[in-house]
């Protein structure tokens, strides 16, 4: 593996070399270190803590104010980027809006918790119908030492709207990661229990934890575990609610997605609620059945009836697809290096058309992602983690994949080797890609991008 | 548990008077627990007889990340069973010493170094509050109840009324209070009246008045506390009817901060500046 690393300095690739690993698909563990710093002077993919609370977790709840509390900048450019959906209308009942404090030199001088008690207010003022505010420190806010948690409690009891301080400064953590972490944890100090379902408790009440509907997915999941009987009470955060986040204490199972960003609340939810939590995969059709079916085990004879009934509805629409798109995608290689979940839920969704995944990794996961991602990946297929533009390169010189999923800035480096490329964070402008319906959209972009003539038009200068 | 934050003028003996009285605590049976906030890291030495335990933002300098850290290694147990953590932070001109005392509570508090078999926590914090790090240990949830640390000098007294100022701050919002200043005798001229006087006009009281003792520096050199160097000393007692006022202390109040003026007309009537003094910048005026 460390030939991939020839031209990284000595130091920098004996910290990177536990990193990039062989997967042995027997073994369930993980087979690389991870969520560690990342090597300074190297690209990286990663984001910060504050991404990981503005962009992932609190940014989807589409009926609250999200106020990116710090300079200008942050707040911009986290704005609307990840493709997370929402419906309803905009200022009304959704607030799809880049609110700031806009910090300003004086602001970092004298302290910015008077100007946001003041942005609060207004904001109550012209939103009267949303129904939270969330605060969220950008770098400066941590070290001018803002007192946004007193802010946030005088505020909220003034203002008679909650308002949650969380304290996501980006310098904190060594990825992303920490921000779901600490929005988990807000959540757990400032929302969980706070409200209550209208309507009576349900044997069939689920949540649906750690689905951020990017492209639409939570739209083509929700309905199919309607469909089988279960009554999805919250989504957390995709298109979100935040009363019905705040009343999820009272659900039956908690269904989770991406475990990495909120297999925290899923854990406080258990000990504290009782509520237990399965984790399932709504990517590919064999992933979809196997998901359905152990939620039929789960809650008995009715739904499991239903189950098999929706498996065998969807049954000739899957068998159409795979006709259509396998031919023509059987045997080309993928690589993917992407987030929370994708490197490895979406793996049967390639297999399913014929293509194998030879390269996976995250930008942020820790030990028990890449522990689940043993048995879900080829023997012997290369993983990788935090990996840096170089390594990424070199590896696609020697696996040569005929598609590659990953994010933005990996995307022109791909391109410009003539490699297609899709962007696996926001689905490519596209989605969504979860469920039946998904799969069809994921099938047809896939094909779409492989066997794209332009490729064959593509002739290097060099 | 009472969580405590000491303040004072830089080089007053805030470190020196906290750890005595917290060795007077622990004398009495109780189970005590100090921070250091401050990036000199010394708020500890008497305690553990050591110059400089491992601080927890060295720690972190040197793993990379907060989140390697375990609390063992930045927790320490030094005389009396006291509970020892310094902050730490970056040499003077460079960094954010104040970011360094945010960082070590959150790790406290997120690691469980607030035990509940603890009656007190001490914050021996640096000497201003000279940003909103320095201020962590008086936000909510955390220290309610504030002594300040002062002397018969001008500069003393005129820092302790700063810091009554921002005690007031808080105070509006929230549960923090003044507990009372300590006087930590410097023998200037009616010193015992004159702080006496400064208490009674902030609204608290001079809880204890330290006198001035060498035996105290004695002990400092041989990295104790004047409890345990030399307990029969005559300062031993006085730290320890400190200990003992601070935990019978009920006296919690508001502070009503002075302003300039009425804090030199305390000092004129305590005869510091004399009249001849007074008269001196006249005579040249008129000249």
């Amino acid at each position: 593996m460390t030939k991939h690393l020839k031209c990284t300095p000595k130091r920098a690739k004996k910290k990177r070399a536990p990193h990039l690993a062989p997967n042995d698909q027997a073994s369930c563990s993980a087979c690389v270190k991870s969520n560690r710093k990342t090597v300074p002077g190297v690209m990286s993919a990663r984001g910060c803590a504050y991404a990981g609370a503005k962009g992932v977790v609190w940014g989807p709840i589409r009926d609250m104010v999200h106020v990116s509390h710090g300079p200008v900048g942050c707040g911009w450019y986290s704005w609307g980027t990840r493709r997370n959906l929402m419906s309803g209308i905009n200022g009304v009942t959704s607030f799809a809006m880049q609110f700031t404090s806009d910090f300003q030199e004086k602001d970092i001088v004298y302290g910015g918790d008077k100007k946001l008690k003041q942005l609060l207010g207004e904001a109550r003022e012209l939103f009267p119908l949303a129904k939270g505010i969330s605060v969220l420190s950008e770098c400066p806010v941590g070290l001018i030492g803002d007192d946004i948690n007193s802010v946030a409690k005088q505020s909220s009891a003034e203002l008679d709207i909650p308002i949650i301080p969380c304290n996501c400064e980006g310098f904190r953590g060594v990825s992303q990661s920490l921000g779901h972490h600490i929005s988990n944890d807000t959540i757990r100090d400032f929302v969980i229990e706070t409200r209550e379902y209208p309507e009576p408790v349900g044997p069939y009440d689920v949540a649906l934890i750690g689905e951020y509907n990017i492209g639409g997915d939570a739209w083509s999941v929700k309905p199919l575990l309607e469909e089988i009987g279960l009554n999805v009470k919250a989504v957390w955060t995709g298109d979100g609610e935040i009363e019905k986040i705040a009343a999820t204490h009272q659900v039956k199972l908690n269904i989770i997605h991406c475990y990495r960003s909120m297999n925290y609340m899923c854990k406080v939810m258990e000990e504290k609620y009782g509520i237990p939590w399965m984790e399932l995969n709504f990517f590919g059709p064999a992933k979809i059945a196997a998901s359905l079916r152990k939620l039929g085990e789960y809650f008995g004879e009715e739904i499991r009836q239903k189950v098999d009934a929706v498996i065998a509805k969807y049954e000739p629409k899957v068998q159409e697809i795979i006709e259509e798109y396998r031919p023509r995608l059987e045997g080309k290689k993928v690589m993917l290096y992407v987030g929370g979940l994708r490197p490895r839920h979406t793996v049967n969704a390639y297999e399913e058309l014929g293509m194998s995944v030879v390269g996976s990794g995250y930008e942020f996961a820790h030990g028990d992602d890449y522990d689940r991602t043993a048995a879900e990946m080829p023997d012997a297929t290369v993983i990788y983690d935090d990996i840096s533009e170089y390594e990424f390169e070199q590896f696609a010189h020697e696996l040569k994949p005929d598609l590659v999923g990953s994010g933005i800035k990996e995307k022109y480096l791909f391109q410009k080797m003539g490699i297609p490329f899709r962007q696996m964070h926001s689905w490519d402008y596209s989605g969504p890609y979860e469920g039946y319906e998904g799969f069809s959209v994921f099938a047809r972009d896939v094909d779409m991008a492989v066997n794209s003539p332009t490729w064959g038009l593509v002739k290097s200068p060099f | 548990m009472r969580q405590i934050a000491i303040y004072g003028k830089g080089g007053i003996g805030k470190s020196t008077t906290t750890q005595n009285t917290v060795a007077g605590l622990a004398s009495l049976g109780k189970k005590v627990m100090i921070v250091g906030c401050d990036p000199k890291a010394d708020s500890t030495r008497l305690m553990l007889h050591a110059k400089a335990q491992a601080t927890v933002m060295d720690l972190v300098r040197e793993l990379g990340t907060v989140e390697d850290l375990e609390l063992g290694d930045v927790l320490k147990v030094g005389y009396g069973d006291v509970k020892c953590v310094e902050s730490g932070g970056p040499e003077p001109g460079v960094g954010c010493a104040g970011r360094g005392v945010i960082t070590a509570i959150n790790f406290l508090e997120e690691n469980g170094a607030y035990t509940p078999d603890l009656d007190f926590v001490f914050y021996d914090v640096l000497g201003d509050v000279v940003c909103g790090g320095f201020a962590m240990p008086i936000r909510e949830g955390k220290a309610e109840e504030i002594y300040i640390v002062c002397s018969g000098e001008m500069m003393a007294m005129y820092a302790a009324n700063n810091i009554a100022k921002g005690i007031l701050k808080y105070a509006s919002s929230g549960k923090v209070r003044m507990g009372g200043l300590i006087c930590n005798a410097r023998k200037t001229d009616k010193e015992y009246e004159l702080i006496e006087a400064l208490a009674a006009k902030l609204g608290t009281q001079m809880i204890h008045f330290v006198p001035r003792d060498n035996q105290v520096q004695r002990a400092e050199l041989r990295r104790m506390t004047v409890i345990e160097y030399s307990p029969e000393h005559p300062q031993a007692n006085e730290y320890r009817e400190l200990a003992r006022k601070i935990s019978e202390n009920k006296m919690l109040v508001v502070p009503k901060p002075l302003s300039m003026d009425e804090l030199e007309d305390l000092l004129m009537e305590f005869g510091i500046m004399e009249a001849d003094d007074e008269n001196v910048g006249k005579a040249e005026a008129a000249k």
